[in-house]
């Protein structure tokens, strides 16, 4: 018997989770400058997060999903990203739209149920948040063949999460952009959990990333809680794409420490050990050692920081909360570049109810 | 090449197609089997030829994953026209059709658009394997956001096609196959496009409006040439854009006959023709003489072809219809 085919899968660890350097460093890394912007993103975002939660729970945010876990592989992958480079997320993709320049204010506005958080100038040609999963992926490889038709030097990220690599779409994008050799990107934050259901329960294949070679194209895991790994990855992976030397997958693997979203109890199915475990590991406190240990983050550092991202973020939350909402034209406004003679009249019968609701 | 010699629908679309792609490097077009073997109807037939195959794109064979990436390049300013082989074999794209073509422009609050067309040949009486004679153009037609067209003869092809590919959001472009082939007719290329908000009248009269779209514009006409010989003129309505659906024009036929039947091949239920009815019913009581008529299939499974001209609407069921109508007081 001859062997067809045989294929392998890379993991990427640069920095473990007791904060020890277990592979040589890569030139950037030896100096502080990536590692600290890396670290107070991280904590811009972490804290965020908590004040979304916050704002939920007091009723100021509708229901909000958590990017507690997922820093690292947001934050890296974002800086990595050129601007003209196109985002297409899913939706817990909170730290790489602030990265892309999106407000913190207009990021609180889409989960405040306001379409505008999609709308924002930073975006640019990025996709907003998709919430039917892995659907992105395909929109992505229609971004990607743009690009290529057009001969651009671009990359598409797109990013999912474990669960969604269960569904077609994610196989049909893999499949697709192996084919046509597309300038994409996917990354999958393998954050162990699709909302109750476990990763074991997704897929009995041992990693996710070797999914990739049933399309034909390149596929690896690195530590998603180990900024250093997914700097070398995605950094590789991005290049690859703009030259037009094809996509590559890369599975991320790091922990949701959250609940699914603020609409879920995570207490119901997930074994507190198990949660210790996710925290052990986050990306957060083992980069914050590191840096402590190299005497490149101080003490005094941190205080500061911390102070300058409350005030950064109550700003966020105060023009959020300060913002009015759309006038109720705008249901209309956006459905078709010329509005229907049908929905015009609609328009005015929604105008002149909502005018009739304000006066009585 | 003028386009004097008559040419059916099919010959129609695909001058449309190379139109387009003549005269918009941004439109591309992509499907199963578009390219080296021009479609399985021969729509796409000499576009891979002539425009590229970076423009012409056999793509691998899933639905969805066809639905998918046109919305990506139709949000980075390409103009996809993609063809789904068989309407019956859209439903996997549906997700992205519903969920995000027709939605991308409002929910980025018109930062991001998405100018696709899909293409499906659609309806029976073609003698079709299963899942290839159904007309589900409803279940398209109430989703906000899209525009669906249909054509019923190979001008309106031409210009209809024409005007959906330049229109900036998603048109689903049904055509009804079994007349891709059943009529021919002079058309010029000059480029000419017809609007998607408007119902096309086809025929005057002033007894009964008959008002249908698709391939049964065939029998609708050939009905109200019979009831002429008989002293009723029948106006002749062509729908021809489901959504968004020209109410002023059905309502000024019918509020001139006021009598009306309502004629299609797809199931009655929850139908074109049922918001049709709705609408005159709304806001025409007082001009009907007489209730409206419907003619249209069963509200059963489209049934496999041994029995498809038992369901398919026939001619002198229109003009029962019509007759009934006329003879109510």
């Amino acid at each position: 018997m001859n062997i067809s085919y045989e294929g392998s899968i890379s993991f990427t660890q640069f920095i473990n989770e007791q904060s020890e350097v277990v592979n040589p460093l890569p030139e950037w890394a030896l100096v502080d400058k990536v590692l600290v912007h890396y670290y107070q993103q991280m904590v811009i975002a972490r804290q965020f997060d908590n004040k979304a939660i916050a704002l939920q729970r007091t009723g100021q945010l509708g229901t909000y999903a958590s990017s507690a876990g997922c820093e690292a592989i947001d934050i890296v992958i974002a800086s990595l990203m050129h601007k003209e480079d196109v985002l297409v997320p899913y939706y817990r993709n909170h730290a790489m739209q602030m990265v892309r320049g999106m407000k913190l204010s207009e990021i609180l506005l889409y989960w405040g149920g306001d379409e505008r958080g999609n709308s924002s100038p930073a975006q640019r040609e990025d996709f907003p948040n998709c919430v039917p999963i892995a659907t992105q992926c395909l929109h992505a490889c229609g971004i990607a063949s743009a690009i290529k038709i057009r001969n651009q030097q671009r990359a598409t990220v797109s990013i999912l999460g474990d669960g969604a690599t269960s569904k077609g779409d994610f196989m049909e994008a893999l499949n697709v952009a192996g084919v046509w050799q597309l300038p994409v990107v996917f990354i999958i934050n393998n954050n162990q959990w699709a909302i109750s259901v476990p990763r074991a329960l997704q897929s009995i294949a041992p990693t996710l990333a070797q999914k990739a070679l049933a399309a034909g194209i390149r596929g690896e895991q690195v530590d998603g809680n180990d900024v250093v790994a997914l700097h070398q990855s995605v950094e590789q992976a991005l290049q690859r794409a703009r030259e037009g030397k094809g996509p590559t997958l890369i599975e991320a693997v790091s922990y949701r420490l959250s609940d699914h979203t603020t609409a879920d109890d995570a207490t119901r199915y997930r074994h507190p050990d198990a949660l210790k475990m996710g925290w052990d590991k986050e990306p957060i406190k083992r980069l914050r050692n590191y840096l402590h240990g190299q005497g490149w983050w101080h003490e005094s550092d941190e205080t500061q920081w911390l102070q300058h991202s409350s005030a950064l973020i109550q700003d966020a939350v105060d023009q959020y909360l300060d913002t009015p909402p759309q006038p109720v034209s705008s249901m209309f406004d956006y459905l078709y570049a010329e509005l229907p003679l049908q929905l015009k009249k609609q328009r005015e019968a929604a105008i002149s109810r909502s005018e009739k609701e304000a006066s009585s | 090449m003028s386009g004097q010699e008559a040419i059916c629908m099919v010959e129609a679309i695909n001058l449309a197609l190379h139109h387009a792609m003549r005269n918009d490097n941004d439109v591309i077009v992509l499907g199963e089997d578009v390219g080296t073997n021009g479609g399985v109807f021969r729509a796409t037939v000499g576009l891979k030829e002539n425009f590229g195959i970076k423009r012409v794109m056999d793509t691998p064979l899933a639905e969805n994953m066809i639905a998918g990436l046109s919305i990506g390049m139709a949000a980075q300013g390409l103009k996809p026209i993609a063809e789904i082989q068989f309407m019956g074999f859209i439903f996997p794209a549906m997700e992205h059709i519903v969920c995000h073509a027709a939605r991308l422009r409002n929910r980025t609050r018109g930062r991001l658009s998405c100018p696709l067309v899909i293409r499906a040949p659609y309806g029976g009486g073609i003698h079709a394997p299963e899942h290839h004679s159904e007309s589900t153009e409803a279940i398209f037609a109430q989703i906000p956001g899209l525009r669906v067209v249909i054509p019923s003869s190979p001008q309106r092809a031409y210009g209809l096609l024409l005007s959906a590919i330049q229109n900036p959001d998603p048109v689903i472009f049904l055509e009804p196959k079994r007349i891709y082939r059943s009529q021919n007719q002079i058309v010029e290329d000059n480029g000419h496009t017809l609007p998607l908000d408007t119902c096309f009248t086809l025929r005057e009269g002033n007894d009964i409006s008959l008002i249908s779209w698709g391939s049964m514009i065939k029998e609708t006409l050939e009905a109200a040439s019979l009831l002429a010989e008989e002293g009723i003129q029948c106006e002749v309505i062509d729908v021809a854009t489901m959504n968004p659906l020209d109410r002023e024009t059905i309502l000024a036929s019918v509020g001139k006959t006021g009598r009306c039947v309502i004629i299609q091949e797809a199931p009655l239920n929850c139908s074109v023709g049922s918001e049709i009815a709705s609408i005159l019913a709304c806001e025409a009581l007082l001009d009907l003489r007489a209730p409206i008529a419907r003619v249209g299939g069963y509200d059963t499974v489209m049934p496999y072809f041994r029995l498809e001209n038992q369901y398919m609407p026939q001619t002198d069921q229109i003009i029962d219809a019509a007759k009934r109508t006329m003879e109510f007081d």
